[in-house]
């Protein structure tokens, strides 16, 4: 007797994967339309003041002029000159990228001592974690804006490098919180004690299984304060203690303007750096805003 | 209440103490000494006398005895001299400080004028075009460099338009004391202090608004408009009342991030402040000044946490259950 052949017959399950990564974020930037203009408008920029600087020659930019000062925008100087006869154009394209690529350096160092210590403090805690946020306490209630201008002013022979020594000393510990807060509720899950029980080394756990799943919330972070370094470091340079005089920043441009007559009758020498940086500002807060609401699902438009 | 007062108090003095250290020890960073510097320009006197004058005040001891004859001195109220200047640091300071407090204080007084008012607005009408607008304010004020806007501020409404003065806390030519003197520094007054209060509303609409969105759905809420109370009381008197209290916890903080801020606004409205006297002496080398400067404004936003938290607890029991 031979029994009844079975019908197996492959069934099409219908089954809607949720999206992940970057279709997320693709469908919240599609959908708030001024976060997609930002971005486009901001890749633009950066493109455009990397490639041009790339063909700029910084020697001929800073060469002093005497006999073109203070010319008005024309066909040879697109946004006029200076004080010293050199051209307003050229120095903003350097400055501007300068300014951005040490707002990302500083970005990427106060990320690691930020990222490092709060996984650390969040995830042992104990006495780790007291030790590392009393340290972080002491630093949030610091005055850090005049502290880091008392360090610019005390370092012999001053460089870019000490300015970023400086910035990421003092500029680590809101990220290092936030890390914390978010590997503290991390740690209580299951798939870490699982983990544990399997005798998985703390380092592998930190290293693999937590710290991609606090991708998102960092790549925000590093987004958001990207713009805000951006901002610190031309400010200071606004003021005269940031970025040294052979690297010239946003903010330098931009300090010219404290002499009342360029000020008021030489806008062309400080303005457009003025709104170059606001453009830059608002652009990179709303590709960030986006993200943060693509790593949110509760706040997602998509 | 009061045993977390005192708690919270006492938990404050490792950070003076710390923060003193710190400070203490820049000083020794910096370049030239109290003695050396008032006899600079005096080649006649003897190094050997300078040294003796030295041992005198104490400057060859070591650093920790240094460091409590400081901490003394400090807290009879003893600053110092400056070197540059040749007076007390305490009658350099007075008038600065009393502009910087004056100018804090509006700023405080129109960023709430602002802030509130349409905080109330966007949690009451969310979603509506105001709503929208205000939301679209908070994203450009939390994005804009301090610097940057103030600049603009200053270029339109001081420059271009000649609508307000563009430096200084008063009219020089004013006499003091008549009514003349008081509109002129309240005409110096109002650009720096928009300026400023127009990007330190960010935190309380935001927080305004969502407070508001997750209050209107709570239950006491819908059993009062069950019972027909008219709309207005049910904002002014059930919404409100939870919303706006916890907005003076702010206080403390808003303090500081417009202590921190005052560098840049004393400076570009040329306004003679803490902020300003603190950049002119970093760049003249005034060395003296710079540490008491940074030592006070470390004081000032020790005691804004300070009393933001103590505000905070008295406002809402919840956070003093722990500690």
């Amino acid at each position: 007797m031979s029994l009844p052949q079975l019908k197996t017959e492959k069934v099409e399950i219908e089954q809607e994967q949720p999206p992940t990564g970057f279709r997320v974020i693709w469908r919240e930037l599609v959908k708030d339309k001024l976060a997609l203009f930002s971005l486009i408008l901001l890749l633009a920029l950066v493109i455009f003041i990397y490639t041009y600087s790339f063909f700029l020659d910084q020697e001929e930019i800073t060469k002093i002029n005497l006999l073109n000062i203070f010319s008005p925008p024309n066909a040879e100087n697109w946004l006029g000159t200076d004080y010293g006869g050199r051209d307003v154009f050229g120095q903003l394209i350097i400055g501007a990228r300068n300014s951005l690529t040490i707002g990302i350096l500083i970005t990427l160092s106060t990320s690691l001592i930020g990222i490092t210590l709060g996984i650390i403090a969040g995830y042992f805690g104990g006495w780790v974690d007291y030790v590392i946020m009393r340290f972080v306490d002491f630093i949030l209630v610091l005055p850090t804006l005049m502290i880091v201008i008392v360090f610019v002013s005390l370092v012999p022979n001053y460089n870019v490098f000490h300015f970023i020594f400086i910035m990421s000393l003092f500029y680590w510990t809101g990220k290092a919180r936030l890390i914390r807060s978010k590997t503290l509720a991390e740690r209580e899950l299951d798939y870490v004690a699982a983990s544990k029980t399997l005798g998985t080394p703390d380092w592998k756990i930190i290293l693999f299984q937590v710290l991609p799943n606090l991708s998102s919330i960092i790549i925000v972070n590093m987004t958001l304060n990207l713009a805000g370094n951006i901002g610190i470091e031309t400010g200071l340079s606004y003021l005269g203690f940031g970025l040294p005089e052979s690297v010239p920043s946003l903010g330098t441009l931009i300090s010219y303007s404290t002499n009342p007559d360029v000020m008021q009758n030489k806008w062309w020498v400080w303005l457009p750096a003025a709104l170059l940086i606001l453009v830059l500002m608002l652009c990179i807060n709303f590709v960030g805003q986006a993200l943060k609401r693509a790593a949110d699902a509760r706040q997602r438009l998509g | 209440m009061v045993k977390f007062i005192i708690k919270r108090i006492l938990a404050m003095i490792p950070q003076l103490f710390i923060l003193s250290l710190l400070v203490f020890m820049l000083t020794k960073a910096m370049p030239g000494d109290p003695i050396s510097a008032s006899f600079l320009n005096n080649p006649n006197l003897d190094p050997e006398v300078i040294e003796e004058l030295k041992e005198k005040h104490g400057l060859n001891d070591p650093w920790y005895v240094q460091y409590t004859n400081w901490i003394k001195r400090l807290l009879q109220g003893d600053l110092g001299v400056s070197y540059v200047h040749k007076v007390k640091i305490s009658k350099l300071l007075g008038e600065r400080f009393a502009n910087t407090v004056v100018l804090g204080a509006a700023t405080l007084i129109i960023s709430y004028l602002i802030a509130i008012p349409l905080g109330i607005i966007a949690g009451r009408y969310q979603d509506s075009l105001a709503d929208k607008l205000i939301v679209g304010y908070n994203y450009f004020s939390y994005a804009v460099p301090l610097f940057v806007f103030a600049l603009l501020m200053l270029f339109i409404f001081g420059f271009r338009l000649g609508w307000f003065p563009t430096s200084g806390s008063v009219d020089p030519q004013v006499t003091k004391g008549t009514l003349e003197y008081y509109l002129s520094r309240l005409h110096h007054l109002i650009l720096p202090a928009t300026t400023a209060a127009l990007l330190s509303t960010v935190g309380t609409i935001q927080y305004l608004r969502s407070e508001i969105i997750d209050t209107k759905y709570q239950d006491f809420v819908k059993t009062a408009r069950a019972k027909g109370t008219p709309e207005k009381y049910v904002y002014n008197r059930h919404i409100l009342r939870n919303s706006l209290l916890p907005i003076a916890a702010f206080l403390g903080t808003d303090i500081v991030s417009i202590l921190g801020g005052s560098i840049f606004i004393e400076q570009i409205f040329g306004y003679p402040g803490i902020g300003q006297l603190f950049i002119s002496s970093i760049l003249q080398r005034d060395y003296s000044v710079v540490v008491v400067l940074v030592m006070l404004s470390g004081f000032l936003a020790i005691l804004g946490t300070l009393l933001s938290d103590i505000i905070m607890s008295i406002v809402d029991p919840r956070i003093r259950i722990e500690e």
